[in-house]
């Protein structure tokens, strides 16, 4: 089975945000850059089937020069090879843009599975996959909690809202996007690092895969959410705030 | 010129944001000075379609079709893009729901635009409407705005915009059943009936008080702490997603948008930084107290009463104030 997973390198979750000048995006000096957590869970899900059923499973991303080391990542912890569609346009690229360039590279070669994770930590669309599959032509499902990929087509438990779940069947190939939680990932080994180094990585620029600059939504303006309430801050030595606040609770809140 | 609402209902039931989302396009049709039509799509969606003509609409568009009988992205989005054809809107509104998360990027991308997803408010401006949408988990807000031609494709996240603010019409409105060209084999994947895993799930939104623990619990071992905490306060113990995903707590007792919406009296929510879909779970909370190390975690901006501090420090002078009070 020829696996693709869908990689974003995103700034590290407890980092300090604030705006950057043009107020388009967050100022991302000193911060520090990871894997953005719901693709590691598509990851090892692609791992897994691979293990399970053979094939290879391929790393892609498109995003500027560092993320290159999130690829490197998914080399580490056992993906084959690794695509890079590389252009800083991909910092703050909306998620056709996104699913438009990792459309050009996979539409290049064979592919049984497409995975993603469920959503970026940083934009937070949560529409690259579903996107994806509709520019590569693929049936996709979303918010995937398990997959059997033991017959010739795909049975998957899809996750519906307040706790409700539903088997869908899918013909391959087929886009799928997991939910995180999935699975315990795994970490990359020495050796696996090692070996990360000799693997095949294909560097492709937007112009290469003949890709225009679409424009579809951008961030006009980013600012520090405004208080949707008054939030009445306890402060003092722990005693002191828990005295207070059960106080505050009982006498003027009146829930307890 | 018009807004559209497309609604949701599985079986012939609404979903509940079915009609927050009417109240966004009541609202955006009132500041674009344009009609509104809501649209129900299903398989025999006559009475549903009735519930939408008694509402402040211009006219209720109905998709009925055994095409539409089960929820499928290839059915729906190639239904919904002949209906966006067919009624040429200006702006097409959906609740941010998982069915929509599963379909409108999927219909909008067929139709080379953009769809703004989980908006929190809608301004209109000369140029075009401008989205609020939270980033960052919600660290950050931005004003999003889409270029190119109209339709425009958005959804607004849940307890964005008030049901009950939803006005009813004068009269009847019209209901235009739309002639479909829908094939079957079209639908390339097909689904089975939903199901529930958690057979004796407990049910929280019955629970006047809830204690609710994040990542800043840090260990599955400091779970002993929060539930000291619930006891001495009578409540129940909740979590966000994460601690469900790692199997410190069950699933049946995770709070957000994969697990219960809750309104409790009282939330106290520790060491939860208060991500999206958490916070869309809890924020109908009468009063939400947050415990966190972080002065920046998003949980703040909804909280009535802030602690900025360790949870370990907190938790067992608030378990022994407790005790003494009683």
């Amino acid at each position: 089975m020829n696996i693709f997973v869908c990689v974003k390198q995103v700034m590290a979750r407890d980092s300090v945000l604030r705006p950057n000048e043009t107020g388009t995006w967050a100022v991302d000096d000193g911060v520090s850059f990871e894997m953005n957590e719901p693709d590691t869970f598509a990851l090892e899900e692609a791992l897994r089937l691979k293990e399970r059923h053979g094939g290879e499973v391929v790393a892609i991303t498109a995003g500027p020069a560092r993320s290159a080391s999130t690829l490197r990542e998914a080399l580490a912890k056992g993906a084959d090879r690794a695509i890079h569609v590389e252009g800083n346009r991909y910092v703050e690229s909306d998620a056709y843009a996104t699913a438009q360039a990792l459309a050009a590279a996979i539409r290049r070669e064979p592919h049984d599975l497409v995975l993603t994770g469920l959503q970026s930590d940083d934009a937070g669309f949560g529409q690259t996959g579903v996107i994806l599959a509709e520019l590569l032509q693929l049936p996709h499902a979303t918010i995937i909690m398990e997959i059997d990929a033991s017959g010739g087509q795909l049975r998957c438990k899809r996750e519906l809202e307040a706790g409700w779940f539903q088997t869908i069947t899918l013909p391959r190939p087929a886009l799928l996007t997991i939910q995180s939680g999935i699975n315990k990932v795994r970490y990359a080994t020495l050796m696996g690092i090692k070996r990360a180094r000799r693997k095949p990585f294909r560097r492709y620029s937007p112009d290469e895969l003949g890709i225009g600059e679409p424009v579809h939504q951008r961030v006009r303006s980013l600012y520090q959410p405004r208080q949707s309430k008054q939030t009445e801050f306890l402060e003092g030595s722990s005693q002191e705030v828990a005295e207070k606040l059960l106080n505050k609770l009982r006498f003027e809140a009146r829930v307890l | 010129m018009s807004v559209l609402v497309v609604t949701e209902q599985a079986g012939g039931k609404w979903h509940r944001m079915s009609f927050e989302c009417l109240a966004a396009g009541q609202a955006a049709a009132g500041a674009m000075g344009c009609s509104l039509a809501a649209l129900v799509a299903g398989s025999g969606v006559g009475d549903l379609a009735a519930d939408l003509s008694a509402k402040q609409v211009s006219e209720v568009i109905a998709l009925d079709d055994p095409v539409l009988g089960a929820y499928s992205p290839d059915g729906f989005a190639e239904a919904l893009r002949q209906a966006v054809e067919q009624t040429q809107p200006r702006l097409v509104l959906f609740p941010h729901t998982y069915q929509v998360r599963d379909l409108a990027p999927k219909l909008a991308a067929s139709l080379g635009r953009a769809f703004v997803s989980d908006a929190v408010g809608i301004r209109f401006e000369s140029a075009g409407p401008v989205f609020v949408r939270q980033l960052f988990q919600g660290k950050l807000h931005g004003d999003v705005v889409v270029d190119g031609p109209p339709p425009y494709f958005a959804s607004v996240q849940s307890g964005a915009f008030r049901a009950d603010s939803v006005e009813d019409g004068e009269a009847p409105a019209p209901v235009r059943f739309l002639d479909l060209a829908l094939d079957p084999s079209m639908v390339r994947t097909s689904s089975e009936p939903p199901f529930q895993d958690a057979k004796d799930a407990v049910d929280l939104g019955s629970a006047d008080i809830i204690v609710s623990v994040g990542r800043g619990i840090q260990d599955p071992a400091n779970i002993p702490q929060a539930q000291a905490l619930a006891t001495a306060l009578g409540g129940e113990l909740a979590a966000s997603r994460p601690i469900c995903d790692n199997g410190w707590l069950p699933l049946d007792r995770q709070i957000g948008s994969s697990g219960q919406t809750v309104s409790p009296d009282l939330y106290l929510a520790l060491g939860i930084s208060g991500a999206i879909q958490h916070v869309v779970g809890m924020k109908g909370a009468k009063t939400i107290v947050a415990v966190n190390k972080d002065r920046g975690a998003p949980i703040f901006e909804i909280a009535d009463y802030g602690v900025v501090a360790d949870l370990f420090e907190i938790v067992p002078a608030l378990v022994k104030a407790r005790g003494e009070v009683e």
